[in-house]
Formats: structure tokens, C-alpha cells, sequence
């Protein structure tokens, strides 16, 4: 038997981790083609006559992409960078898709899809950036202070006069040299950090039990302390900023990652009751938020102010399990549709077969997600990592129960899949830190290498 | 840390789970009905793909489109049209966007729109065919001349004319004045139609309501044909006198009845139950009530159809009423068609349809067919008797020839007199209902033709004196019309 030359089991399965990357990004690009290639039959009756061009393009994104996650996370998760890339691709062309239908209400409409694409090119730009910059993760644990301010004034950044810019009374953008901004959604990931930091160096404090009450531990009372400023700031949020999504997801994800930080249950149980005071509170004076729960509750009886809820009950039912088909459906129909209720129109084309797709995608983004949280070996990585990615599933979870009626609706994007830079950008980063908070463990190595080893030890 | 990730990432993923579950239940079991919600507009654009039958009248024995629907560029693919504007309105309806469907376009909405019994084997034949979906048309009885003649006898007055074939109960002309434009309100543009109907609603003649069998009259002195009918069944004979007050007492009351214009009918001699129908002696007639009672008034008045709901293939057809359990007073006045006995001009053409038919009741029917795109017939709706407990006769044979003879004076020596035509026997009977004091009232004519072989019934009605102010009657008002109408019913016919 002939040896062959020996290479280190850890390179070579980080090499097949890579190679898994490329190959399912291949894969990626090939199902959003097919989807461009759809829209434009359904629209234009012709397949795209700049399709080679745009395959070009994809398959450069995607390359670019990954040739950045091979040299500068190796061994990183090979699932997350193609998830995210073909939830991208997805969005794309319904948003393409959407830009036609509104194209024939009125042809003046400006065009939605190149501008999604050049953000798309940024997104993956900042992708890059990210994982330049932040070789080590446990960098940005020295600089939480700083890292929180600035979540903090970008997340004020709307309100200041003349730079605000409000849509339908939530006020938070920004606009900024012609574009505009949502700086919350960078925000949300500095809070995260600063969070992440903060719990990993006060967790056994935090955690320290004075008292219990039945089987629960209860801490001290300073140390209810950061749970109240969390919610007070959420409060913040949804009264200055009228975002009842926001609130909702700063406070959620805090109290989720207060708890994986301490492990004391009472710290979930006072925030689900400091919620409750806060929903009644909110439900009591903030007549957006009492018309929201009320549509909620009974859609049919509010013709005028649940229209869009209805409407997108509408294009997912009239989905149904298979669909209408690309470019058969009515996405126009539906208020928004390229942004916060861009999952109703691939309910409607896409059918049920469509949506659970995207659900699945989500699904292991976000179960990866926790993987590499599991894997890290500090304090601070494993509730960042936790921290991003509770984060990023919650943001789901609320937007999709909302346009599906499961939950009352808050305005949110769907992280890749909505029309809007701030938010593909934004989710690149997010996803950029969980490439890297992967990537910095040790790969375990495969069975396959690790027989390999053996093999090797025995020759 | 890591039994806390995995606790809260199970928790995550049960609200992924969550997600999931309500994505069956809306997109597979709501499925269904979010597709069809009235509210969805898919439902609507796809209905308007279908091109919808026509609605046909007929004129001699050419049919004639009164509704169809033609093809537009507009999102919504077909627009329905009302070739003759508002002469049918209260006959086809409306198809509205807003509003919805009303009469033949309600009634009929299946057949004419994609959803037909017969709509499968269509289907595989349009298919092989290559032929695009279309709906049924929708054959009514109405007779363009004679709806004509019923429009230009109101003239724009308010009030409404029916007119019937009595042998087997096809209506000939439904007219409801003021009428209104069904095109506007079929539209495509929904701030037009919009703008329309709340015009319609404001309006204090009330365009949008169908009088024809929607609104309830009192029938003054056409009703004493009911009254009489009874007191023949009752052994009452043509010949038989009555006492000429120029009041009549009603007991246990100070009230009276009086005759029109005050006086007596027949200058105080005793009068004949033939002559006092005649003359439409008041006295007489509260005599003939006090005398036959409320129990065989009612019961006569419930085989001509009052009190009872039947089937019109239209919606919302109006009951017309007479109170049971009257007390003498009541009855007295009741039989000269005031109090509370109230009627539709449908019920009022039935009534007189089912004297020229020898007493039997025929089921008003103003859909004959439904036929296919090619002429082949769908549906059919042959002439029905209008039984009531098992019996469509009113009256007997012979009362009916007795009430028709007696009938016929009104015309040739009556109250009726302006309802004469050349060469043709008319029968009938005038109504001036009083409405209020110092109120023009509601006037009235019904009646039929030829009077021994009739092959049409009238009724007219005209609201607030047909714009005569209070000295407005039925012969002067609404015998003219009916002529008009039977003139033209007969013309059709030849």
C-alpha cells in the first residue's frame, strides 16, 4: 500500500469545510438563477436577456464571498455565509418580481431591484469587512463601552431634528448624503456586544442566589438592577420611536441572554411581568399599539385599518399548498409588500412548499447559530454568539407570526429577504461574527479525518 | 452556559414549530376560504374573466339583449352593459362591483357567471373547442313594447306597472318609477358607482327601491274585488240591493264611511251589489264586509296570495297583508281596501290575472329559461300554479265569470271608463286610496283583456295623486295607463 504524503487531519478538514462552503454556494446561486430566470419568463415571456450577466455576477458574489471566508475564518460553519446568500438571491428576485406588478399599476414607480442589488454587493462588502476587522472576537469585549455608546446614539440618531425621518409614524430613519438609514438595525448588534460583555464579566454576580421562593433562586435585589434599565430603554424605544417590533426584540433577546448568562429562572419570569406591565401600559396610552392587538384579535370587523393584515392572509391562503406560481399572484395587492410583508408574496406564488423552504432556511441558520455558541470556549463568545443569534430568530419569529396572524403585528424587516439596505447590511455583519465566533474554535475534526488519523498512526 | 443555549434554543425552535403549524393552518385548512373571501380581490378579478350571459327580453318573437357584458381593457376583464339604460334597471338589476348583485343578475348569478350546474361538461367542450368560459343567458318574459308602454304611461310619475300574462303567468313589463341606471352602477370605477348610489340613496323618490314588488300600497277600491269575490262565495248574488246611506255606521265607533265625493251612490234607492262595484259604492262594500266578516274576508283574501310568501325569481319579493282578527269596524273598512290592508302592484296584477283566469292562480314567473352559448336550453321554468293548500284556485269557476262580467261595467259604464279600448272588451277596477288627510292620494287602476279570453293583467299605480294633487282618482290617473299597457300587451301578442 502506497502512503500518501501526510497532511494534518485539522487543515484537511478545514479544507472540506471550505469545499462544503463553495459547494453549497453553488447551489445557492443555481436556485436564485432559476428564480430570476422565472420571474422574467412569468413577466417578460423570455428568459432574461442579461442572464449569463447576472449569473456572472452571482456566482462573482458569491466566490468573492467565499474566498474571503476561506482565507480569513477558515474551518468556519460552511452553512451560514450559503443560507444567507440564497435567502438573499430569494429576496431579490421577489423583489424584482414585486417591482414589475407595481411597475404595471404605475410605470413611474422607481426601480426596486437594481438598488437591491447594489446593496447586496455592500452587504457582502461589509460581510468581508467584518471578518478583516474582527480577527478575534474577544477584541470587542475591550471596547463594550464604546461599542455600547454608539449602539445607543445610533439608536437615538432618528430623533435628532432635521436628521430624522419618519414612515407611518415609527420614527427611525435617517437620512443621511440622499440615502436613507435605519440605524437600529446596527444598533441591535452593538447591544448585543455590549450585552454579551457586560453579562460574561457579571454572570456569577448576577447569578449569586440570596433567597428562594419554592424552587426558585432568587438573586439579590441590585441585581435586578440591568433588567430594569433593559426594559426602561425598551419602554424608551416604543414610546419615542413608536417601534413596537424594536421593543420587542431588545427586551426579549436581553432577557433571553440574562438567562443563558446566570441560569436563574427568575430573571425570564420578572421580564415576562415587567413585559406585561409594559404591553398594558403601552396597550392603555399608545393608541397604535391598541389598534394593533385589535386587529390582531379580529381582522374581519376592521376592514379599513387591518386591510394589509387581510391582504396577506389573503395571498397565503390563496397560495395554498402549491402555490400560484412565479409571477402569477397578486403581490401589488398587499400595502408594503417588498419590506416587512415580503413573505406573504412567496406564500401566494410560492405556496406552503415556498414558505416552509424559507421557514427551514431560518431554521438552520438559526440552529447553527447556537451550535457555534456551543463551541466557544469563553464566557463572552458563547453569549455573543447566543446573543446574535437569539437576536436574529426572534426578529423572524415576530415578523412572520405577525404577517401570518399568529402573534399581533409589529412592523419588522425579514432578515435578508425584505427590500432595504440597512437591514441585508446589518444581517451580513450578524452573520460575518457567527463566521468568526465558528471559525475560532477548533474544528472538530470529521469521523472520516479522525479515522484518517488512525490510519496514519498505525502505518 | 451551555444547558441554558440549549434550553433557549428548544425554545426558539418551538416558536419555529409554532410558525410552522400556523402556516398549514392558513395556507391548508383556511386555505380554501381566505381564497373566496368576498373581500379578496383575486375572487373578483377572476369572476370578472368569465364573460357573463346576457339577459334577453323579448320583442315579437325576436329576443333582445337588456343586460350583456363586453370585453374592456381594464384590470377587470369584462364590463356589463344595459343596452336600453334604465328601462329594465328594475328588472335585470345591477352587477356591482361595490355593491353587489340585485333582481335576474342576483337571483341568476350563478347560471350567468361561471358557476352553472351544467359548468363541467361546458368546460370540456369550451376546452376541445378552444372556446373561452361564458356564462349562461338568462331568457326572461318581459316584452320590450309593453315595458315601454308601462314607462311612457308614468311618464316619470312616481309609482309602478305590472303587467302579466294570467294564463300562465309571465310577466310582461315590471316597471318601478323613478328608476335609475344599472350602467353606472356595474361600472368598473368604485369612487363612480360610489358617488351614484349615494346620489340614489338621497334622493327622496327613492330610485333605488322597487316598487313593483317591494313597496306596499294601501289598494283602496281595487281591494273591493277581493270583498266582492268573498260575498259571491258567500251567496251574495249580482243582483242582490243594499240599503244607499250617504253614511255608513260602523259599530262601536262614531266613525263612519262615506262615499266618494260625499252623497249617496244611487240616490238613496237601494242599490245592486253589480251597480255599487260599478260606481265603487264605499257604503255598499262596508255593508258586504260587515256582513261576510273578517274570517271569510281574510280567507279570501289569503287564496288570492295576501299573507302568504311565494317565490318570485326575484329577491326579496314584499308580503302583502291584510290583519287577521278584525274587529267589525276594521272589516268594514278594510273591504273598501283601507286600514291596514296593504299590497304590492305584483299582488294586485295576480289578483285580477287569477279573475281572467277563471279563478286559478298562475305563479308570476319573469325567467323562462336559461339557455347555453349555443341555444340549447339549461334550465327551464314552465307556468306553475300558485297552489295553496293544494288548491291554485282562488275563486270558483263561476264566481270568476260573475266578477269578471261585473268587472267589465266598470269599464263600459264605471269608474273606469278611461281604461276603454277600441274593439277590445277591457274588465277592471279603479283605486284612489286616501293616504292622509289633505294628502294626494295613492291612485290605482288593475284590470284585463280581452275581458271574455284575457291574455293580459294590469295593475297601475300611482303615487301621490299621479301629480293631480288631491282631486286625482284611479279612473281619471290610472285607467289610461292600464289601456296603454293592455294595448300594447295585445299588439305584442299578434
Amino acid at each position: 500500500m502506497r502512503l500518501r504524503r501526510a497532511v494534518d487531519p485539522g487543515v484537511r478538514a478545514v479544507r472540506a469545510r471550505s469545499n462544503t462552503e463553495l459547494r453549497l454556494l453553488a447551489l445557492a446561486v443555481l436556485v436564485v438563477l432559476c428564480a430570476y430566470a422565472l420571474v422574467s419568463l412569468s413577466q417578460e415571456e423570455a428568459l432574461p436577456g442579461d442572464l449569463p450577466v447576472y449569473a456572472g455576477t452571482l456566482a462573482a458574489m458569491a466566490v468573492g464571498a467565499h474566498l474571503c471566508s476561506r482565507r480569513l475564518a477558515p474551518g468556519a460553519d460552511p452553512l451560514l455565509l450559503p443560507l444567507a446568500f440564497l435567502l438573499n438571491g430569494l429576496g431579490l428576485a421577489m423583489v424584482r418580481r414585486i417591482q414589475f406588478a407595481y411597475a404595471a399599476e404605475d410605470p413611474g414607480t422607481p426601480a426596486l431591484g437594481p438598488a437591491q442589488t447594489v446593496w447586496t454587493v455592500v452587504g457582502l462588502v461589509a460581510f468581508c469587512l467584518t471578518l478583516a476587522v474582527v480577527r478575534d472576537t474577544r477584541v470587542m469585549d475591550g471596547y463594550r463601552y464604546l461599542i455600547g455608546a454608539c449602539a445607543l446614539a445610533l439608536l437615538v440618531l432618528p430623533l435628532v431634528p432635521g436628521l430624522g425621518y419618519s414612515v407611518r409614524g415609527a420614527q427611525l430613519w435617517v437620512r443621511l448624503a440622499g440615502f436613507t438609514v435605519q440605524p437600529a438595525e446596527f444598533a441591535k448588534i452593538g447591544l448585543t456586544v455590549f450585552y454579551a460583555s457586560y453579562l460574561a464579566e457579571k454572570r456569577a454576580l448576577l447569578s449569586e442566589a440570596t433567597s428562594r421562593v419554592g424552587p426558585l433562586l432568587i438573586p439579590p435585589a441590585r441585581a435586578f438592577g440591568p433588567l430594569l434599565v433593559a426594559w426602561l430603554a425598551s419602554l424608551a424605544v416604543l414610546v419615542l420611536q413608536s417601534d413596537l417590533g424594536l421593543s420587542l426584540l431588545f427586551f426579549g433577546g436581553f432577557i433571553l441572554l440574562l438567562y443563558v448568562a446566570t441560569g436563574r429562572v427568575a430573571y425570564p419570569i420578572l421580564g415576562t411581568l415587567l413585559f406585561a406591565a409594559g404591553g398594558l401600559f403601552a396597550w392603555s396610552t399608545l393608541d397604535h399599539v391598541r389598534l394593533r392587538i385589535a386587529i390582531w384579535l379580529d381582522v374581519w370587523s376592521l376592514p379599513d385599518e387591518g386591510y394589509q393584515l387581510a391582504q396577506s392572509l389573503f395571498a397565503l391562503g390563496t397560495g395554498g399548498v402549491l402555490g400560484v406560481g412565479w409571477g402569477q399572484g397578486r403581490p401589488d395587492f398587499i400595502p408594503d409588500v417588498h419590506t416587512d410583508f415580503i413573505f406573504s408574496a412567496f406564500g401566494e406564488e410560492a405556496g406552503l412548499v415556498g414558505t416552509t423552504a424559507l421557514l427551514l432556511c431560518y431554521f438552520l441558520i438559526v440552529g447553527r447559530g447556537f451550535a457555534a455558541s456551543l463551541r466557544c470556549r469563553s464566557d463572552f463568545e458563547t453569549l455573543l454568539g447566543a446573543g446574535l443569534t437569539i437576536l436574529f430568530g426572534l426578529q423572524v419569529f415576530v415578523i412572520l407570526g405577525g404577517v401570518t396572524r399568529l402573534i399581533p403585528l409589529t412592523g419588522l424587516t425579514l432578515p435578508f429577504v425584505s427590500y432595504g439596505g440597512s437591514s441585508l447590511v446589518a444581517n451580513y455583519v450578524l452573520i460575518a461574527l457567527l463566521l468568526r465566533l465558528s471559525a475560532n474554535q477548533p474544528a472538530r475534526p470529521p469521523r472520516r479525518a479522525a479515522a484518517a488519523t488512525r490510519a496514519a498512526g498505525s502505518a | 452556559m451551555s444547558r441554558q443555549v440549549r434550553r433557549v434554543a428548544a425554545g426558539l425552535f418551538a416558536l419555529f414549530g409554532a410558525l410552522f403549524l400556523n402556516l398549514n393552518y392558513v395556507q391548508v385548512l383556511q386555505a380554501g376560504e381566505l381564497a373566496d373571501h368576498p373581500r379578496n380581490a383575486r375572487a373578483i378579478i377572476r369572476e370578472y374573466e368569465v364573460q357573463r350571459g346576457s339577459i334577453l327580453a323579448r320583442s315579437g318573437e325576436q329576443p333582445v339583449e337588456v343586460a350583456r357584458s363586453v370585453e374592456t381593457d381594464d384590470a377587470l376583464r369584462f364590463l356589463r352593459r344595459y343596452p336600453q339604460g334604465e328601462l329594465f334597471g328594475h328588472v335585470t338589476g345591477f352587477s356591482s362591483l361595490v355593491y353587489g348583485d340585485t333582481e335576474i343578475e342576483a337571483i341568476f348569478d350563478e347560471q350567468l357567471g361561471s358557476g352553472g350546474r351544467q359548468r363541467f361538461v361546458h368546460s370540456i367542450t369550451d376546452l376541445l373547442a378552444g372556446r373561452e368560459e361564458t356564462g349562461d343567458d338568462v331568457v326572461s318574459t318581459i316584452r320590450t313594447s309593453v315595458q315601454r308602454a308601462a314607462a311612457a304611461g308614468l311618464g316619470g310619475r312616481k309609482g309602478s306597472v305590472v303587467a302579466l300574462d294570467p294564463r300562465n303567468g309571465e310577466i310582461l313589463a315590471l316597471w318601478s318609477s323613478p328608476p335609475y341606471d344599472p350602467n353606472t352602477l356595474s361600472s368598473h370605477d368604485p369612487d363612480r358607482i360610489r358617488a351614484y348610489w349615494r346620489q340614489l340613496e338621497a334622493d327622496p323618490d327613492d330610485p333605488l327601491v322597487n316598487r313593483a314588488i317591494r313597496s306596499l300600497y294601501p289598494p283602496g277600491s281595487t281591494f273591493k274585488i277581493v270583498t266582492a269575490a268573498s260575498a259571491l262565495r258567500e251567496g251574495v248574488s249580482p243582483d242582490t240591493t243594499f240599503p244607499d246611506p250617504t253614511e255608513q255606521p260602523l259599530p262601536n265607533t262614531t266613525a263612519t264611511i262615506g262615499n266618494f265625493g260625499g252623497g249617496t251612490c244611487n240616490g238613496g234607492a237601494p242599490i245592486s251589489f253589480s251597480q255599487a262595484l260599478t260606481v265603487s259604492c264605499n257604503t255598499t262594500f262596508a255593508q258586504l264586509g260587515l256582513r261576510i266578516g273578517d274570517r271569510a274576508l281574510v280567507e279570501q283574501a289569503r287564496q288570492f296570495g295576501l299573507n302568504r310568501s311565494w317565490e318570485l325569481q326575484m329577491p326579496a319579493v314584499a308580503t302583502s297583508a291584510i290583519p287577521p282578527d278584525l274587529d267589525p269596524a276594521e272589516v268594514a273598512q278594510s273591504a273598501i281596501g283601507q286600514r291596514d290592508v296593504r299590497v304590492t302592484p305584483l299582488q294586485v296584477a295576480v289578483i285580477s290575472g287569477a279573475i281572467a283566469n277563471g279563478g286559478r292562480l298562475m305563479t308570476p314567473r319573469i325567467v323562462k329559461r336559461v339557455e347555453d352559448f349555443g341555444g340549447g336550453v339549461v334550465e327551464k321554468f314552465p307556468p306553475e300554479p300558485l297552489a295553496l293548500d293544494g288548491d291554485a284556485r282562488a275563486v270558483s269557476q263561476d264566481v270568476a265569470a260573475t266578477l269578471r262580467e261585473m268587472m267589465t261595467s266598470v269599464v263600459t259604464s264605471g269608474t273606469a271608463t278611461g281604461a276603454q279600448l277600441p274593439g277590445v272588451t277591457v274588465a277592471g277596477k279603479t283605486g284612489t286610496a286616501e293616504t292622509g288627510t289633505n294628502e294626494p292620494p295613492t291612485v290605482w287602476f288593475t284590470g284585463f283583456a280581452p275581458a271574455e279570453d284575457a291574455r293580459v293583467a294590469v295593475a297601475v299605480v300611482l303615487e301621490e295623486g299621479g301629480g293631480l294633487g288631491e282631486a286625482a282618482t284611479g279612473g281619471a290617473v290610472a285607467a289610461p295607463i292600464g289601456a296603454q299597457v293592455i294595448q300594447a300587451a295585445l299588439a305584442a301578442e299578434e
